[in-house]
């Protein structure tokens, strides 16, 4: 998704309002926009926590700069300055996390980035934006630009198989229906999942929801979705975040504060290193039961 | 029209009217930058500059200095400390311009104005960018990155000022973690580097009114709890209220301007 969200970018490099802040990272990828924004382009260097203050010191005076690194390095490092500097004052700063949950695999757990959202969003103000294909980049670039908070964009790879179609970016969007229980998805992972249940006879096929905005919001929580719910008795949330301030928490509060929890609920999340090997990100995300064959296996047997 | 002398005196008093009065300390440290705060919004910060308190626990100094400048009200005084209020022990957020940043966590300031100075100079916006840290706060690994930053970028419109009292929150800045002449460290980092009485207003009137391109640090040796004699160069006035004799003690030895 690096590439979309450079094009992207650079489109908007030329409104009056913007500057672009990375800490050392986009070598091969985001020269485009260090070319399209000129003197807005700042290289703050290896220093993140320096990089967010003067985020936040920029969009005080009116700018809507963006702050870009690997996913972690974004938001551990600096969590002081995104508390106190951006977010305790709603200043519109982006961070930019590129290799959302496992997505830097073999490079080590130090690049992976699967306590994020819950993190951020414990801070007042902050906004989440989890893209699940490329195509989502831009539109999701733009809700950003339109709301005007402190907002994390949580980059990964672009997976979607060829013969997916997901439809229009959306906060919420169905990507499947059937007669299957109802399922929410976050990120990139829903390709996979897409691809997978979508061959599958109506009768098992998951209702499937691709979720791209958090925190929860009442009223965007589509009437559909929780007929989806009410109709199968069992809700499943699929994320590679853990359990810990994840979609899945948010989705199960919500539904017990409304009266509507379901019979069954199934979460299939990041889960650390159980092993304590590394490798790919498909060796983690197996490692987790985040594929489509073992969540299948689940909710069939439920 | 009062003198500056005149404006600081009655600052202090008021200062020490409001710890007195909501029974709360960080008298030394205030008393140690009073001067320095009073300085740079009377005589030298013009419309489109900007201040940003780095040592947040110094509040008071500031919330008293915009008292001094008829911003914050002798009611929002009586609130320091108090609930509800927006006069916290370290500065609030989104209430006030002259109060930019929320800030009480060390090492954050210098970064902020860093943010701030560039945006001016991307927007080819005038003003200048002030910011005040303690000397302790140089401990922190966030500003020395701002350090490098600020020197890369070449912030000419930035003056960093260190209040450099040598006490911190459990010893003085020679015994927890001696940083040697701390003048010498930002000259090899590149900065334009300026030493000062902080007590001596004419002084720092002087070396903070010029617009020399930085940027700049102006260290200035000042002293924690200045002109009270039994809280001068002691730690405990980082955390003390003010018992009664103590405060008629602290305002007879200010006398009169």
């Amino acid at each position: 998704m690096r590439n979309e969200f450079c094009d992207t970018l650079v489109k908007r490099a030329s409104n009056p309002d913007f500057v672009f802040l990375t800490g050392d990272l986009g070598y091969m990828a985001l020269e485009p926009l260090q070319k399209a924004a000129g003197a807005r382009f700042i290289n703050a260097g290896v220093a993140e926590q320096n990089m967010v203050s003067v985020a936040a010191g920029l969009a005080s005076q009116g700018l809507r700069p963006w702050a870009y690194s690997i996913a972690p390095f974004i938001y551990a490092r600096p969590l002081e300055q995104i508390r106190n500097d951006v977010c305790l004052h709603d200043l519109p700063v982006t961070l930019v996390g590129n290799g959302g949950g496992y997505a830097y695999g073999v490079m080590g757990g130090t690049h992976h980035a699967i306590e994020d959202y819950g993190i951020l969003l414990s801070l007042q103000h902050m906004r989440v934006f989890v893209p699940a294909f490329g195509a989502d980049v831009e539109p999701a670039v733009d809700r950003i630009l339109q709301l005007g908070h402190p907002a994390y964009l949580r980059l990964g790879r672009d997976e979607k198989p060829k013969e997916v179609d997901p439809g229009p970016y959306a906060p919420w969007r169905k990507v499947l229906s059937g007669g299957g229980p109802a399922m929410v998805v976050v990120g990139p992972i829903a390709g996979a999942l897409m691809k997978d249940f979508m061959g599958l006879e109506s009768s098992k096929r998951p209702n499937l929801w691709v979720l791209a905005e958090l925190p929860l919001e009442e009223k965007a929580v589509p009437g559909q979705f929780l007929k989806d719910i009410e109709t199968s008795g069992h809700l499943a949330v699929v994320e590679e975040h853990v359990a810990h301030g994840g979609a899945g928490e948010m989705i199960a509060r919500f539904l017990l504060l409304a009266g509507r929890a379901p019979k069954k609920f199934s979460h299939f999340c990041a889960q650390g290193y159980l092993s304590g090997y590394y490798g790919s990100q498909g060796f983690h995300r197996k490692e987790c039961g985040l594929t489509s064959g073992n969540i299948l296996k689940v909710i069939s047997d439920s | 029209m009062k003198t500056l002398k005149q404006i600081i005196h009655q600052g202090k008093k008021r200062l020490l009217q409001m710890h007195y009065e909501s029974g709360v300390g960080h008298i030394g440290g205030n008393l140690s930058c009073l001067d320095t705060l009073m300085v740079l919004h009377h005589r030298v910060m013009k419309a489109p500059d900007t201040f940003i308190l780095s040592k947040g626990h110094a509040a008071g100094a500031l919330y008293i200095t915009l008292w001094s400048l008829e911003k914050v009200t002798d009611e929002d005084l009586k609130l320091f400390h108090k609930e509800p209020t927006k006069l916290s022990g370290h500065p609030a957020p989104r209430w006030k311009k002259e109060i930019p940043f929320a800030t009480g966590s060390l090492g954050h300031g210098f970064s902020l104005a860093a943010g701030q100075a560039l945006a001016k100079r991307l927007q080819g916006k005038p003003g200048r960018i002030f910011c005040l840290t303690s000397d302790g706060e140089w401990q922190e690994g966030s500003n020395w990155e701002a350090l490098i930053f600020t020197v890369h970028q070449k912030l000419s419109n930035l003056t960093l000022i260190v209040d450099s009292n040598g006490l911190q929150g459990f010893g003085t800045t020679k015994e927890v973690a001696s940083q040697g002449n701390l003048a010498d460290r930002f000259k090899a980092f590149g900065l334009l580097v300026t030493e000062v009485d902080g007590h001596d207003a004419e002084a720092l009137e002087k070396i903070l009114g010029s617009t020399e391109p930085g940027p700049r640090v102006v260290i200035a040796h000042t002293t924690k709890g200045k002109g009270i004699s039994f809280m001068e160069n002691k730690m405990e006035w980082h955390y003390l209220p003010l018992k009664e004799d103590q405060y008629q003690k602290a305002l007879s030895e200010l006398g009169e301007a």
